[in-house]
This record gives C-alpha cells, sequence and structure tokens, in this order.
C-alpha cells in the first residue's frame, strides 16, 4: 500500500513538474517548495545536471566564493562554505563534476536568511566542484573550486 | 524512529548563525555490508528550517552529502525567544521534526 503510494509520487509528480520549471509557470521555491528536483539529483554527468537545474549557460562570477579544503584526506565528509553576493540570491546548488550523480545539494533562502551555506558532501575522487547561485530574476551564476581527494568517500 | 536534529542558534549583532545537525546514514545504495550485500540507499531528499513557522531555507539533497551531516546558515533578524523549526524528510518515507527558542 504504502509502497504503491510511493511508486505513484515517484513516477508522476517529478515527471510532471519538472517540465514545467523552465517556463516559469513554476518558479522553483516558491510553489513547490520541497519538491526534489528528480532529473537534475539523478543525472549521470554534470551537464545533464546543469541543464535539469536550468543552469546550463549560467555566467562565471566572482560574487560566488567558495571555501574549501584544497586537499581533502577524507572524501566522505568535505566542508564546503558558499557565500552568494549575487543580489537577491535565491539559492545555491552544489555539484560536484566527477561524483556519480554530480549533483549533491540544493539550498533555497526565503525571507531573512543570508545566501550563505556549509555543506559537508562526499567525493568520489578529485574534482572540480561548482557552486551555482541564482538570482530572483531566474538568471544562473557559477564558481568553481578544485578539491583533491585521498580517499574517496562514496565507495567503502 | 530517528535521532533528534541537533539545532544551534548564535545571535551576534544583525546576523544569527544557524548550524544543524541531521542524524541519518546517508547511505549511497553502493557500499557493501561484511557479506557483501549491498546497503540499500538512504538518504534525507528534503529538509526546511522555519524561523516562527515562516520558511528560512529549503533543502534538497542527494545521496553525495555525507553521513550525520551538519549544514551551517546565517540569516537576519533572529532575536531570543524566536523558534527554528527544522523538518527533514527521506527517500524511505521517514522522517523527524524539532524545534528550538533562541536563547
Amino acid at each position: 500500500m504504502n509502497e504503491l503510494r510511493r511508486k505513484l509520487l515517484r513516477g508522476s509528480s517529478a515527471a510532471l513538474l519538472t517540465p514545467l520549471l523552465g517556463t516559469g509557470l513554476l518558479l522553483p521555491g516558491r510553489v513547490v517548495a520541497a519538491e526534489w528536483n528528480k532529473t537534475a539529483f539523478t543525472a549521470r554527468n554534470v551537464n545533464d545536471a546543469l541543464k535539469a537545474w536550468g543552469a546550463a549557460n549560467a555566467a562565471e562570477s566572482r560574487d560566488i566564493v567558495i571555501q574549501a579544503p584544497e586537499i581533502a584526506e577524507n572524501g566522505a565528509k568535505v566542508e564546503i562554505d558558499i557565500t552568494s553576493l549575487v543580489p537577491a540570491t535565491r539559492s545555491i546548488a552544489v555539484f560536484a563534476d566527477k561524483n556519480p550523480m554530480p549533483l549533491c545539494a540544493a539550498l533555497e533562502f526565503s525571507g531573512n536568511a543570508v545566501a550563505y551555506c556549509r555543506v559537508q558532501v562526499k567525493l568520489a575522487e578529485t574534482t572540480r566542484v561548482r557552486a551555482v547561485a541564482r538570482a530572483a530574476d531566474g538568471k544562473t551564476y557559477v564558481a568553481f573550486r578544485e578539491i583533491k581527494v585521498t580517499l574517496g568517500g562514496c565507495g567503502g | 524512529m530517528a535521532d533528534t536534529i541537533k539545532i544551534r542558534a548564535q545571535v551576534q549583532g544583525d546576523i544569527a548563525d544557524i548550524r544543524i545537525l541531521m542524524q541519518h546514514p546517508m547511505e549511497t545504495g553502493q557500499r557493501k555490508d561484511e557479506k557483501g550485500d549491498l546497503l540499500p540507499v538512504n538518504f534525507i531528499k528534503t529538509f526546511r528550517v522555519l524561523h516562527n513557522g515562516q520558511p528560512l531555507i529549503d533543502g534538497q539533497l542527494n545521496t553525495s552529502v555525507s553521513k550525520n551531516p551538519l549544514f551551517a546558515f546565517k540569516a537576519r533578524g533572529i532575536k531570543t525567544g524566536d523558534r527554528l523549526t527544522v523538518s527533514w524528510n527521506d527517500n524511505l518515507g521517514d522522517k523527524r521534526q524539532d524545534e528550538i527558542t533562541v536563547a
């Protein structure tokens, strides 16, 4: 019973809603606040993930500051600090290019929240990490950072 | 039943630092147990932080977020006595909600 319900939810909601995201009919964050963007999260390479996140054409920006270790000894827990100084930042998404599923986390800010987050992610191997900020007008901006990983954090 | 979400808020002038520790295995579905069987994928998909009942942060996560992940955020306008509520939902239908009053 419960399993059936889950299947229905998984099958229908993401598939129905995601095509609308780019059209402006559904603004991410406002209408479907906690909807998990299945297409973006399960994408197997970074270009597909960026496309599904609507950030394929993100402009490189110096207003996004990524603080992270240059070398991470343990890929199972890598702490990344991201601050976006892009005016009216609505969300920050973290991508690790070489992870099996590159999109790690996406955070949307409402009310009095400052466009800052610290996240802990697993990195499979040495990779480029990108932070994508989306402004209120829907434009996306990106910054990069290379993180060397001594011991991968995905398998075991 | 999932473990407590640890929430800390420190007001420093205008801006409050919020730290949230969600206790969750965050299994990728790629790890194996001692017998060589794959451990099923189990991760937090969405979480939400509310300030006095109003949305502050909405997060969507993937399996690549660390086990027992710590998050930090910043927000303006948080005062002593305000309520901070954090809730999460994982892929297996488990959930947890906890609340603190800012000291």
